[in-house]
Formats: structure tokens, C-alpha cells, sequence
């Protein structure tokens, strides 16, 4: 393997990265029985917090900390909205988003134009020297690895804990969860605000490490795309991983055929491909064994009124 | 002087009341001329829209209580852009900025209905009575920063990140590489399209894909300064791209090609308030200062400074063109004689690349 090709995987990591974060964080709140469509208005509070706060204060731990907790800000808008007050959660979402677009802009008119350090690599000593892993395992800043943790995380507490199986249980049939006693609607709170964690935690990796900068509008869509990725990965977390990692190695893998002149295609035709990709791994997962466990949330969408 | 700013939304919603009542354009009732502009991104995207409005700014330092500018950002291009440019016109604007490409047949329909207001439309090509268009020679600035990278590119390999294929940005790729290709024959250009004016992280994925193919020269027709921000992280040199983008790469940015549509507005502005405004189809330069470049970088070497400063000269006292032949396309055929230049009629339409890109 070339040098060029292990620096190719290396980009590739850190395009799919904030897809994953934001996209785990939505499956949770998909898996409780929420919608919640402002992805992308989350990771841009997240985004533009994140810059402001290390250009001020000069510490990019508190920039990632900030983020996060602007982007639980905005979820928390949106539960009490939706949760508290039953507004249409599709409606609401795609309002949020269009609110976290202008208030970005409004909060980061100030910092147009100002350029910050990225976060620093954690080069593990002994082993971030080693041809070819060391580049491609261990020597990425640490939202990267965070983010596989967080994989790991998501998939443990659905799968094996009991909070997970409650959350499930809300998810999958509220009005059972509810008759047995667990309240509802303090799940999906929580839920919900773990959504805007990780989609803040998703921005802040945009402005701090991705492209260090802060510019409107600068997460350009890939909201929208960590919202498909949850139901291409079906709701498991490491289908996420996958995804993400897939849609990231194809939107560089264009860029590079364009770049050597693989193939004589026009480039409207190779800016298409991730989305080919994904949608044609998703058809077919779709059929044969796995159809079965393709199921969407029960409850997904659908506001919850406890009978009184 | 006042600064009105409306999002697309807010002032379609404020104005719908106001648009009722006025039903005529007030040209010839107030003696403050209203100016409307509208702009395809946001005004913070530190590239095309931020150039244009400047020329806004400067408009408003120039003629003080005597205009009013009123401008409206993020317009999608397509039947959005005709609502607002309606609204404008409606409201008592006598002259009115549309500044991209795709606001060009929704200007010339609104134009049609409001035959005492003057549009002025940025690239496009379609005149009207009351519709002058406007563009700049970036290709220009292009020859200029391609003779510096000529020089100072050890691998003789660029890497250019481009947005759409219009001949727009086809152009700028061939002046590019020609001038570099006058200092280093074999130097060759590799293009890679990301279908889009504005993406800051795909400009970045682009341009590590670049580099890593060999590239040491990075250059841009996109907006955002990601590419840059790489090229100084991954110790290669690059050129910024509508405005000074030195902020962001110190070390690597070793020019950047600067729009300026301050004196064009002003002047516009002046024959309006003179009433000698004619419809015209301009297509401005370095002579005229709309296409205009930021400081040195630390790190050019003085040959390419010289070198720049040469094609700088010569193209300011016309002497030498971009699109000087001969000229070869990319399977080695003539495209133009040697001794000619490309009209600018050629120009417009170009949908060829010289030899030596990669794309």
C-alpha cells in the first residue's frame, strides 16, 4: 500500500465522522419514537458555538463542551415543543432547522473570517509511527475516536442495557410502556437531548477539526444526510458506522477517480455516486433474510397523550 | 443612509402589504434613489456575495442620505429570485443589482413589467432596454496566479477546484495552465469538479485528494477557504479566491484574485441620479479595477514575483491576452494559430481544455 492511498482512508475517516456522530445521536431519538428532522439546524448551533467559544476563550475543550450543550439547547426547544405542547414533530424539525440557520449566521457574523488551529492529533506513542496503521488508526484527533466509542456505546445500551430496552419499549409501543409505568414522555426528553449531544458534538467537529473555520451555512446538508444514514443503517448503530464510512469512501473515491481520470464520465455523473452507493446498498439489504428486521420504530412520529 | 437587511422570507412576508399599495415605481417622486440587490448566498460567506456586497457598502459611503439600499440574501435561483426582484421593483427601487447567473431570465421577465426601473445583471448575457449586464475577466487574474505557480511549483502539478463546467470556470482552468505552461511546458493541471459553488468540507476532501495525487499548487473557483486552510496545514502553496483569504493560510495563500464591483456600482448608481443610464453589456477587468489581487504572501519567490508583475503590466497596457496561440486542446489539436488571441465572442462559449489539464 502507497502512501497516497493510506492518506486517501485517512480522509475518508474524517468525512464520514460527523455523519456518524450526528446520525447516532438521531437514531436514538428515531428509536424512542421521535422524529426529530433539525439535524442540521443542531449541528450548525453546534458548529458556530463551538468556533466562538475556542476563538474566545482560546480552549477547544470548552469550544466541544459549548457545542454540545448549544445543540441540547436547541433539542430541548424542540421537546418542549413537541413533547410538552404535541406540535407536529416534521413541521417543528424542519423549522428548527431553518432557525438554526439563521441564528448560525446571526451568532457567527463576528467570525467570518478568523481561522483557528485544529484540534490536536493524539499520535500514540510507539505505534502512531508505524507505516500505514499508524496513520490510519492512531493518529487522529480524539472526536474520531470518539466517535467509534460512541458506536460501541449506542449499540451496548439499546441492545443490552435496561435503560436501552426502555427506551425500545417507548419507542416501539408507547401506550404499553406508558400502562406499565415508565413516563413516556421523560424518556423521549432524554432521548431527544442526547440527539442534540451528538449533533452539536457533529458541528463542533465541522468547525474545529474538518475545516477549522466558521462560514454560514457550512455543514452544506450533511444534516440531511446523517438523517437518511438512520434509516439506510435500519436503526442499529453499527449499520451507522458502516454507512457513513460507505457514503464517506465513495464521495472521496469520485474525487479521487476525477482527480486521476479514471473514467471518462461527466462529474455530474461521479457526484452522484454516494448517493447511488447508498441507495443501492440499501435495496438491497431490504430484500432476502434481512427484510424482517427492517422495521422502523412503531411509534416513530406519532406525539404521545397519556390517557388521564 | 440606512441599511435595510431582509432574509428572503422576512421580506417576502413584510413587503406583500407595502407591494399593494405601490402599485407604480416612485422614478421620478424622491429624490433618494432607492438601490435593491440581490444576492445568491449569504453576505458572510466570505467569497462572491461578501465581494458584492461591498460594492453595496461602497455605494453607501459614497452618496450618503442620497440612496437607500435595501438588499436581499440567500435568493434561490428559479421563481424565488422573481418574487423578490418584483418586490424590489414594486417598492419604489429604481435600480436594481441581480448578482448571479441564474437570476438572469427571472431580471429580464420582472424587467418587462417595470420599464422605468434599471436592472443590472451580473453574468449573464441577455440585454434589455432597462437591462444592462456585467462580468469581470477573472480569467485574467488567472494567467497571473498560473505564472506564479509556473515558478514556484516543484512537482508541476496543479490541483484546481471547481465548481460547475461553465465556460466560466472552463476558462479560468486554460488561462490557469497556459500561463504556467509559459514557465514550466510540461506543467499539467488536475481538475476535480464538486459540483457545487459552496462546500466548505468537500472543497477540503477535494483538495487532500489533490494533493495527495502530487499537486503542490492548489487553486479554486469555489468559494469557501477550506482549500486553502489544507494546502497551509499539508505545506503546499495555494491562491485565494474572491477575497484575501490570508487569514486562514498565512504561509500558503501567495495571492488571492480580489472582485471589486465598488467603482461599477458607483458609477451605475451616478448615471441613474444624472439620468444618463444606458443599457450596456461590459465585460471589465484589471484596466477598470474590478478584477484586482491582495498583497504578496511571504513565501513567493521574487522570479515569481517579477514573472507576476510582468503578466500583471502587460495585460493592464494590453499587450499580452490570456488566450495568446497557439493554442492545443487536450488531444493535441490546434485550437488557435500562433499569433492570435481568442475573441471574446470564443470566449463565452468556451467548453474545451487546453493540453496539460487533467480532467
Amino acid at each position: 500500500m502507497n502512501e497516497s492511498f493510506v492518506l486517501g482512508l485517512v480522509t475518508i475517516i474524517s468525512a464520514a465522522t460527523p455523519l456518524l456522530l450526528a446520525a447516532l445521536g438521531e437514531l436514538v431519538v428515531e428509536r424512542s419514537g421521535v422524529l426529530n428532522l433539525g439535524v442540521e439546524g443542531m449541528m450548525l448551533a453546534g458548529a458556530v458555538t463551538g468556533f466562538a467559544v475556542t476563538v474566545t476563550t482560546g480552549s477547544a475543550t470548552l469550544g466541544i463542551v459549548c457545542a454540545m450543550a448549544a445543540g441540547m439547547a436547541m433539542a430541548f426547544t424542540f421537546g418542549v415543543l413537541t413533547l410538552s405542547l404535541m406540535a407536529n414533530q416534521v413541521a417543528t424539525g424542519l423549522a428548527l432547522t431553518i432557525f438554526g440557520i439563521g441564528l448560525s449566521s446571526l451568532v457567527g457574523a463576528g467570525f467570518v473570517g478568523i481561522a483557528v488551529d485544529p484540534l490536536p492529533k493524539l499520535n500514540i506513542p510507539g505505534v502512531s509511527t508505524m507505516p500505514v496503521i499508524g496513520p490510519l488508526l492512531f493518529s487522529h484527533d480524539f472526536l474520531i475516536y470518539a466517535s467509534v466509542a460512541l458506536t460501541a456505546g449506542v449499540a451496548w445500551f439499546l441492545k443490552r442495557s435496561r435503560g436501552g430496552m426502555i427506551l425500545r419499549a417507548v419507542g416501539e409501543s408507547d401506550e404499553s410502556a406508558h400502562s406499565i409505568g415508565y413516563d413516556v414522555i421523560r424518556v423521549r426528553y432524554m432521548a431527544v437531548l442526547f440527539g442534540g449531544l451528538t449533533s452539536g458534538l457533529a458541528g463542533a467537529f465541522l468547525s474545529l477539526s474538518y475545516t477549522p473555520l466558521w462560514i454560514e451555512n457550512m455543514t452544506a446538508g450533511r444534516g440531511w444526510i446523517a438523517l437518511a444514514l438512520v434509516v439506510f443503517a435500519t436503526w442499529r448503530p453499527w449499520w451507522v458506522l458502516f454507512g457513513a464510512y460507505l457514503f464517506g469512501g465513495v464521495t472521496i473515491l469520485q474525487l479521487r477517480a476525477q482527480a486521476e481520470g479514471w473514467f471518462d464520465v461527466p462529474s455530474q455523473v461521479m457526484s452522484m455516486l454516494p448517493y447511488i452507493a447508498t441507495i443501492l446498498v440499501l435495496t438491497i439489504i431490504s430484500a432476502g433474510p434481512w427484510r424482517a428486521r427492517l422495521k422502523a420504530p412503531a411509534c416513530l412520529g406519532k406525539p404521545f397523550r397519556p390517557a388521564s | 443612509m440606512s441599511d435595510f437587511n431582509f432574509t428572503r422570507r422576512t421580506f417576502l412576508a413584510t413587503s406583500s402589504a407595502a407591494a399593494l399599495t405601490m402599485g407604480a415605481p416612485m422614478a421620478f417622486a424622491a429624490e433618494q434613489i432607492k438601490i435593491g440587490f440581490v444576492y445568491v448566498g449569504p453576505v458572510g460567506d466570505h467569497g462572491w456575495t461578501h465581494g458584492h456586497d461591498l460594492g453595496r457598502k461602497a455605494v453607501e459611503k459614497k452618496f450618503g442620505d442620497k440612496v437607500k439600499t435595501t438588499f436581499v440574501e440567500n435568493v434561490a435561483e428559479g421563481p424565488d429570485a422573481e418574487r423578490v426582484i418584483r418586490q424590489l421593483a414594486s417598492s419604489g427601487h429604481q435600480l436594481i443589482f441581480t448578482t448571479s447567473f441564474g437570476f438572469m431570465n427571472p431580471t429580464l421577465k420582472v424587467a418587462k413589467q417595470f420599464p422605468n426601473v434599471k436592472f443590472e445583471h451580473a453574468t449573464g448575457y441577455k440585454t434589455a432596454p432597462n437591462v444592462s449586464v456585467y462580468n469581470a475577466r477573472f480569467h485574467q487574474g488567472r494567467a497571473v496566479i498560473g505564472t506564479i505557480a509556473g515558478h514556484m511549483s516543484k512537482s508541476g502539478v496543479a490541483g484546481y477546484i471547481a465548481s460547475f463546467p461553465i465556460p466560466e470556470v472552463v476558462m479560468g482552468i486554460n488561462a490557469f495552465t497556459l500561463a504556467a505552461q509559459k514557465v514550466n511546458p510540461t506543467f499539467k493541471t488536475k481538475v476535480v469538479w464538486v459540483n457545487s459553488w459552496y462546500d466548505p468540507g468537500k472543497e477540503s476532501d477535494a483538495t487532500k485528494t489533490l494533493i495527495d495525487q502530487g499537486a503542490d499548487m492548489i487553486t479554486q473557483h469555489t468559494d469557501s477557504p477550506a482549500p486553502l486552510q489544507v494546502a497551509e496545514s499539508r505545506g503546499v502553496f495555494g491562491f485565494g479566491q474572491a477575497s484575501d483569504m490570508k487569514a486562514y493560510a498565512p504561509r500558503a495563500q501567495l495571492t488571492s484574485i480580489l472582485d471589486d464591483w465598488s467603482d461599477y456600482y458607483i458609477q451605475r448608481t451616478q448615471d441613474v441620479m444624472d439620468g444618463t443610464w444606458k443599457s450596456q453589456n461590459v465585460w471589465y477587468g484589471m484596466k477598470e479595477g474590478m478584477v484586482k489581487f491582495a498583497p504578496d504572501g511571504d513565501s513567493i519567490t521574487d522570479a515569481a514575483r517579477d514573472a507576476a508583475e510582468k503578466v500583471r503590466k502587460g495585460i493592464l497596457d494590453g499587450s499580452m491576452h490570456a488566450f495568446t496561440g497557439p493554442i492545443k486542446n487536450q488531444k493535441g489539436e490546434e485550437m488557435l494559430p500562433a499569433g492570435q488571441s481568442l475573441t471574446d465572442e470564443q470566449l463565452a462559449i468556451m467548453d474545451w481544455y487546453v493540453q496539460g489539464v487533467q480532467s
